[in-house]
């Protein structure tokens, strides 16, 4: 075999850099914490069941997000029978208040970045 | 056949390393584009495309160009471009890559590239064009390849690759004529919107293609131990100069409907080209400079002794190449928009990020070139000793 | 070629394929009962439509211009080379170029030189923008609308070499620091996609006719249902000669000036 060395050298070194997470979480003992959203709500029910929402919110939003722009759809009949606007900025959040404390705990943990702040403006955050 | 590419001389290697200094700049600048957006080249609202359309419109007839190579030898048998097929679809591979690559380099939102192929809309030309620059790419990497490869091996090539060999021809065809569909279709746009378009981009791309050809050839002859043939030159030479012809012969075809018609919106884009608007002259230079060239071209490919002689037959096809770049890669795509369907005069320069950007996707074509013809010359040089 | 090379390959160009077949899926999937309703407000046509009454549009009055930027969060720019506009004044040559003789301007039309025309995406029934769209990012809607999603556009910028009536504008920066007054009721744009007028779709939903209408003090722009016999807009129609803009390019704008 031709260039042994520089083969298993280089396996190596890539296997460091792949597992370079789990090393620089035991070295530093700082193991992400787990997400604590806070929901400061009026609303004691969403528009869905919470494990649905957990799951498959972002389906959801963008099926709402085509229903509104492209088909002038604007209202959605919820599991509790009530008829709810299809809107992020109107709906989801005038419940889940405040987004720091609610939307960007998880997104931030699994590291994710929703790209609707860029356009949707976030509402006055209340605490 | 790939390691072909990894050993080399070191003008080679000093070549490949330059190529790559620029796609490093380039993609520097790219980088500074995606995060400011496209205000940071010269483009504007009236003038809404610019060098990155422009370029990959006349390089999609320089892919296209392929086809006079591959069309002689395998419909007509004409044995000498046998050698020179793999360098004109070595050619097509590196130019669909620019061209592709300079679509996405113009996009506003390239992370949603993929959007043509979600929402697929057939009524868009652009669609089309995607479709059919994809497939060319595809038929030629792979046509190239396997010949290549079955001649390495000292075999004929397999049956299958025969089919896609001449699907390739008309589809050649089809990315130029397409490409001009961009343009030839928009109600708004007197300058483009002539049904002459499509036949103009094949003939400039039947001239260009095959001059930039025969300077690769002559390239590939001094550095290398691979010889095409003197007249293999010649045949592409003579294709040159019918197609340089053709091309100028549209070209006073379209002066003819505008200036005797004097119908404003097709009339005022071309007194714009050629002798300026209302003291907009930015392109008017260049295009007295794409005349001198074209024409100069013209004579010394006509006259048979300067054809026939290779220092002045390479000067021709320089002037052929350069003069249809102005034509196509900086008049054609910019004017169409000066004066804006409102009447507006609004001049475009491109911006030195722009630049630079265009520069560096023009590197990463010669750089596939560069390794593509490196492997085929190798390979050539192998069988031939 | 060895076969485990082989193997891949077509496992490769078979996933390939298995994504060209999504929409097919969508087609097929069954609809549940509707959970998804329209607005119980929302005003609707079936041909919206507008007339713009030149000769009551009064010359330094930028009311409309102003409402419509403002409702919908159109930055200004600064200067006209990355200028985002829904609806502005146009000098009536430039709205409507060809018409400019030097004996019109001279003796016929004294009062249509220099006159600054309110324009707009005109709604085409015939849009060429989205006959060139690649991604039906920009549609026409039922009513008339001509829309965009600015969740879907690429910004390849066809649409704007399609317009003949310069109605579209590219976002070539990010347009929220230019914004002086953010409407929070109504997203920005980000940058790299077009933008335009949308009719105020988003009002017509609660009921309210578009912002432009509704600012103009001297009633100068009327706003319609085109196929509605005694709607105001036929009213208007009947009544005075209207002309529009470029329609023999076949694109069938609806916006109507009264000159």
């Amino acid at each position: 075999m031709y260039d042994t060395g520089k083969i298993i050298t280089g396996l190596i070194v890539f296997l460091c850099l792949i597992t370079f997470p789990l090393w620089y979480d035991a070295f530093t003992g700082k193991a992400a914490t787990k997400p604590e959203p806070k929901i400061i709500t009026k609303e004691k029910q969403c528009v869905e069941a919470t494990p649905y929402m957990r799951d498959s919110h972002m389906k959801l939003l963008i099926q709402w997000r085509d229903r509104v722009v492209r088909e002038k759809m604007y209202s959605y009949k919820g599991s509790d029978g009530k008829n709810y606007t299809m809107s992020l900025t109107k709906t989801c959040l005038n419940c889940h208040s405040n987004k720091q404390q609610f939307c960007d705990q998880c997104h931030n943990y699994v590291g994710v970045t929703p790209t609707c702040w860029n356009c949707h403006i976030i509402p006055e955050e209340k605490s | 056949m790939l390691e072909k590419a990894l050993t080399g001389s070191k003008k080679y290697w000093a070549l490949l390393s330059l190529l790559g200094g620029i796609i490093v700049v380039g993609f520097f600048c790219y980088l500074k584009q995606l995060s400011f957006g496209l205000g940071i080249t010269g483009m504007s609202r009236d003038v809404s495309w610019g060098l990155y359309i422009a370029q990959f419109t006349f390089l999609v007839g320089v892919a296209a160009s392929a086809v006079m190579v591959v069309l002689p030898y395998y419909l007509h048998h004409y044995k000498l471009f046998g050698r020179i097929t793999i360098l004109g679809e070595f050619l097509a591979v590196a130019s669909v890559t620019m061209c592709l690559s300079f679509i996405i380099a113009d996009l506003g939102r390239p992370d949603r590239a993929f959007n043509v192929l979600l929402y697929p809309t057939p009524s868009s030309i652009l669609f089309w064009d995607m479709v059919v620059l994809n497939g060319y790419l595809v038929l030629n990497i792979v046509i190239g390849w396997t010949v290549l490869a079955a001649e390495r091996a000292d075999v004929p090539p397999p049956k299958w690759v025969k089919p896609l060999i001449y699907l390739s021809i008309p589809w050649a065809v089809s990315i130029h004529t397409v490409t001009a569909f961009i343009y030839a279709g928009l109600p708004g746009r007197g300058f483009w919107l002539t049904a002459i378009m499509a036949p103009r981009f094949l003939a400039s791309a039947f001239a260009s293609g095959p001059a930039l050809l025969i300077l690769l050839g002559f390239i590939v002859r001094k550095f290398s131990k691979f010889d095409p043939g003197k007249e293999a030159f010649q045949t592409l030479a003579k294709i040159v100069t019918y197609a340089m012809l053709i091309s100028i012969f549209f070209v006073l075809m379209e002066l003819f409907t505008a200036f005797y018609s004097q119908i404003p919106e097709h009339m005022s884009h071309f007194q714009y080209l050629f002798f300026g608007l209302h003291g907009h002259t930015k392109l008017v230079p260049w295009m007295w400079s794409f005349v001198i060239l074209a024409v100069g071209a013209t004579f010394l490919l006509i006259n048979p002794n300067t054809r026939k002689n290779e220092k002045t037959l390479a000067l021709a096809c320089v002037a052929v190449f350069v003069s249809l770049w102005i034509e196509k890669g900086l008049g054609l795509v910019v004017t169409g928009f000066i004066p804006s369907p409102l009447e507006e005069i609004t001049e475009y320069t491109p911006t030195a990020p722009e630049v630079l950007i265009t520069l560096g996707i023009w590197a990463i074509g010669f750089s596939i070139l560069t390794v593509l013809y490196k492997i085929a010359v190798s390979i050539k040089e192998e069988v031939g000793s | 070629m060895d076969n485990s090379k082989r193997t891949f390959l077509k496992v490769a160009g078979i996933s390939l394929l298995g994504i060209g077949s999504k929409p097919l899926q969508k087609a097929l999937a069954v609809n549940e009962e509707p959970k998804i309703l329209p607005s119980p407000d929302a005003l609707t046509g079936k041909r919206w439509a507008m007339i713009i009454d030149m000769k009551k549009c009064k010359e330094d009055c930028q009311d409309c211009l102003k409402a419509c930027h403002q409702v919908h969060n159109v930055p200004d720019l600064g200067n006209p080379k990355d200028e985002v506009k829904w609806i502005w004044k146009e000098p009536y040559e430039k709205a409507f170029p060809g018409d400019e003789t030097v004996y019109m301007q001279e003796y016929i039309d004294q009062t249509l030189k220099g006159s600054q025309f309110i324009t707009l995406c005109n709604h085409c029934d015939n849009p060429p923008c989205v006959r060139v769209c690649p991604t039906k990012a920009t549609w026409k809607r039922e009513d008339g609308i001509v829309m965009m999603d600015y969740h879907r556009c690429i910004g390849c910028r066809f649409c704007m070499a399609g317009c003949p009536y310069g109605s579209r504008s590219l976002n070539w920066r990010d347009p929220r620091p230019f914004i002086k007054e953010i409407n929070k009721e109504f997203p920005t744009r980000e940058r790299g996609v077009v933008e335009k007028c949308n009719f105020c779709s988003e009002r017509l939903a609660k009921g309210l006719i578009p912002a432009c209408v509704e600012a103009c003090k001297e009633k100068a722009l009327v706003f319609g249902d085109l196929e509605d016999a005694n709607s105001e807009l036929r009213g208007l129609l009947r009544a005075h000669h209207t002309i529009r803009r470029k329609p023999q390019l076949g694109t069938m704008p609806q916006i109507y000036y009264i000159a």
